[in-house]
């Protein structure tokens, strides 16, 4: 084929057991660009991706590297023809150093003067820093990413694949990671880029491509496809719900929940929360901005009941319902089934005969109404896909809390489509007009779109932002974020 | 064959195999099988059901040598309370250590284990030895400590019936109670459980680790008052860790132990008729026995993998 193509992937098949993971995908990188694969949870971007990595065989098709027809027996094979994959969940070992897991994988002796030597003119050429024999499990979440790149380059990648790599980063490190990705491929490599953020696509990427349901629905230059067309191209044939309206509230409304001096103080030593108060009224959507770690992961426990304060009053309903955002360590329990997972809610309180089989028909109910799609209540919840997962969680969430409702992150890793219905179900669902609701989300648009009012966290301080004249504006809450007057 | 037909009959083959060697075997893998289940259902790896079972033999036997004049309607369920509460207290320093200073239970109770035989081999050369002080073990029990049996002409006990109901009990428990759901759920995710479900973990892991103790300590109880009359350091030859994979095998479910520990009973009397009758090393058994067990455990590893297959990696990474 042409003589500028890096990676390419032709009309490939796979099944998992009965599922078509992929059914006829194809896909062109070309050197020099950045190429965004878009898809919506489950239409088989990371499978394909895992295919041209040689983690797995297809039961079709062809694959090219540098136009050379190629068949990968393993991801070792990959790395030898200069490929490298950035998986979602990182590959990295945490009890071991930096140098360690950099030389992990390669062959004969390890000799860590030599791989710090190699990490540090890595370092020094593309910018990545990393020190050598820190802890991996001592490293955040940015710092094991450029990891996951150095190892990359270590081993001579020339083509990087990237699966959502900015789903885990606060947005000034996810823009960083992208204008790298940007001069990476300007010096003639090639970067796949995996993620279902539109705006991030048509941002960075020269190339984009669209599966949905195993195939590549569409495919061109950033120039020759316009946004709309790749929604459509996205979803299918329905309609993407509109973002929900926001809500009129009543300023005579009882409040619900409430901070007096609220502080909160770690085991370390730590003031996460500084002395806070604050109301939220029935029928206010209580927007919570902040960069990671600038006190709402506290801030939204209090008031959830998640944690005891230091110092000060919590006042809130006795059952506040809770959406976390890491929602397979703290919302669900992966390994049984759902109707077990919808007893988990009331587990605290509970005391006697358990009803199994009136827990069975509400977790039914719930899989109607929410739309969540399981193959019934007894099934597992592992085997339900982000989106189904976390609609589950908000449907049972927003049945309990008939006062109250916490939500961090809720569309975390989600596509547009559930991330659409699920910010629906926490805000604009009929019964959920007479509630208190505390909304943060990594993504500001998200927030400001919901909310009634917003409150800023920056270094354990939480401030409110009244709206600016100009509601679309966003400046005074990305000021307040980083800390600017 | 003649090996094989030898285990056959040793465990099955007569009605006195089944109901006098087998079952009799039978009960303390039940029970202590049972403790093993229950802790690990709740994640608390509790491998002392060992010294658990020794402290738990060591009570009752003073109880019943102590008040041996008592009459056997009061003795016998004070030895069972004795044994199981001192299994209790036993499990309860581990539970105490882990819930204090974070020290990992598979360590504790291990060791404690070595500490329960030492207490063992001390208590039958001291204070409980026989009054002539030659042979290291207690003097045997009067007849109203002897755990009452079954069935007519066959040696099988009380502690069969306690180990059964037992059994059902914390299965109905496990499936149908509220607490026993809080431990099912602390087991399978400890996390989400305390932030979802706002359960006090560390109470219900705690909790549990004593009920295990005590359920061990019960078993220790039911072997010198329903089987050897007397306290001696030999009462168990590692029924604490064969209680382990009878527990696995019964893939943690009360009901199933019910069936491991009589085939691991079975295995065990046949093994001891395999040797008498055809000269065939009981250790024979033993390798099959780690056998079944490993088949087991690859087989459900395997079942869980093809499940992951069919998934696919989007859905389960997402």
């Amino acid at each position: 084929m042409s003589a500028d193509e890096a990676l390419a992937l032709e009309d490939v098949r796979h099944t998992f057991g009965r599922t078509r993971a992929l059914d006829g995908a194809s896909c062109r990188l070309r050197r020099g660009t950045v190429h965004a694969l878009l898809g919506e949870n489950g239409a088989g971007k990371s499978t394909l991706m895992k295919v041209a990595f040689g983690m797995l065989s297809p039961d079709a098709g062809t694959l090219r590297i540098a136009g050379t027809p190629t068949r990968l027996r393993s991801s070792r094979d990959a790395i030898a023809r200069g490929i490298g994959m950035v998986h979602q969940h990182f590959m990295l070992v945490p009890a071991l150093t930096v140098a360690e897991n950099v030389a992990l994988g390669g062959r004969g002796r390890f000799d860590p003067a030599q791989t710090s030597a190699r990490i540090a003119t890595l370092g020094e050429r593309t910018g990545l820093v990393l020190d050598p024999r820190a802890r991996v499990a001592d490293l955040s979440v940015g710092e094991q990413q450029r990891l996951e790149i150095v190892k990359a380059l270590a081993h001579d990648a020339r083509i990087l694949i990237l699966d959502e790599p900015t789903a885990v980063l606060p947005a000034a490190e996810a823009d960083e990671l992208l204008r790298w990705l940007r001069r990476f491929a300007d010096e003639g490599n090639a970067v796949m880029l995996i993620t279902h953020k539109l705006r991030e696509a048509f941002r960075i990427a020269d190339d984009v491509t669209v599966m949905r349901r195993g195939r590549t629905v569409r495919t061109g230059t950033r120039t020759e496809l316009d946004e709309g067309e790749v929604v459509r191209a996205l979803v299918g044939e329905m309609d993407v719900p509109t973002p929900p309206a926001r809500r009129s509230v009543r300023e005579d409304a009882p409040i619900v929940l409430a901070l007096e001096g609220a502080t909160v103080v770690d085991p370390t030593g730590v003031t996460r929360l500084h002395p806070t108060s604050l109301t939220v009224r029935a029928g206010e959507v209580l927007g919570v901005l902040g960069v990671e770690g600038a006190g709402q992961h506290a801030l939204l426990r209090l008031l959830a009941g998640r944690l005891a304060p230091t110092a000060g009053r919590v006042m809130r309903p006795p059952i506040v319902g809770f959406i976390p955002e890491d929602r397979l360590e703290d919302a669900l329990i992966p390994d049984l089934p759902l109707t077990d997972n919808l007893l988990l809610a009331d587990a605290g309180r509970l005391t006697g005969r358990v009803d199994h089989a009136a827990a069975r028909h509400e977790t039914a109910e719930i899989l109607r109404t929410a739309d969540v799609r399981a193959a019934g209540p007894d099934a597992r919840a592992a085997t339900l896909s982000g989106g189904n997962q976390q609609k589950f969680v908000v449907a049972r969430e927003n049945r309990r809390a008939t006062a109250a409702l916490v939500a961090e992150n809720p569309t975390r890793g989600l596509d547009l489509r559930a991330a659409a219905s699920v910010l629906a179900g926490i805000t604009t669902d009929e019964a959920m007009q007479e509630r208190a609701i505390v909304v943060h989300s990594a993504d500001i648009d998200e927030v400001l779109a919901v909310a009634t009012r917003v409150v800023v966290c920056f270094a354990g301080v939480v401030r409110e932002v009244p709206w600016p004249a100009d509601r679309s504006d966003r400046t005074p809450f990305t000021r307040a974020m980083t800390g600017a007057a | 064959m003649d090996a094989l037909a030898a285990l056959w009959d040793g465990a099955f083959g007569s009605s006195y195999a089944f109901w006098s060697a087998t079952l009799v075997r039978a009960t303390p893998l039940l029970l202590l099988g049972l403790s093993v289940a229950l802790a690990f259902r709740a994640g608390v790896l509790n491998i002392g059901a060992e010294g658990q079972l020794a402290v738990g033999a060591i009570a009752a036997s003073a109880v019943a040598l102590t008040w041996a004049g008592a009459p056997r309607p009061l003795l016998v369920p004070l030895m069972a309370g004795a044994g199981a509460g001192a299994g209790a207290v036993w499990a309860g320093i581990a539970a105490v250590l882990r819930r204090r200073f974070g020290v990992l239970e598979v360590i504790s109770t291990l060791m404690l284990n070595f500490v329960a035989a030492a207490l063992l081999s001390w208590v039958v050369r001291g204070p409980l030895q026989e009054p002539t002080h030659i042979y290291p073990q207690s003097p045997t029990f009067a007849a109203t400590a002897h755990w009452p049996f079954l069935l007519p002409g066959q040696r099988l006990h009380l502690g069969f019936a306690v180990g059964l109901i037992a059994a059902l009990v914390a299965w109905h428990w496990l499936a149908h109670r509220a607490a026993g759901l809080r431990v099912r759920l602390v087991g399978a995710g400890p996390r989400a459980s305390a932030s979802a479900g706002g359960v006090d973990v560390a109470r219900t892991t705690f909790g549990v680790f004593l009920v295990s103790g005590a359920l061990a300590g019960l078993a220790g109880a039911s072997e010198v008052g329903g089987v050897t009359w007397a306290l001696y350091e030999g009462l168990s030859p590692g029924l604490g860790y064969t209680a382990i994979a009878v527990a696995l095998l019964a893939r943690l479910d009360p009901r199933g132990v019910i069936a491991s520990a009589v085939l691991f009973g079975a295995l065990d009397a046949g093994a001891a008729a395999m040797q008498r009758d055809a000269g065939v090393p009981s250790v024979a058994v033993q390798v099959l026995v780690a056998g079944i067990v490993l088949a087991v455990l690859a087989m459900t590893q395997l079942r869980t993998a093809r499940a992951a297959a069919r998934t696919g990696p989007d859905e389960a990474a997402a």
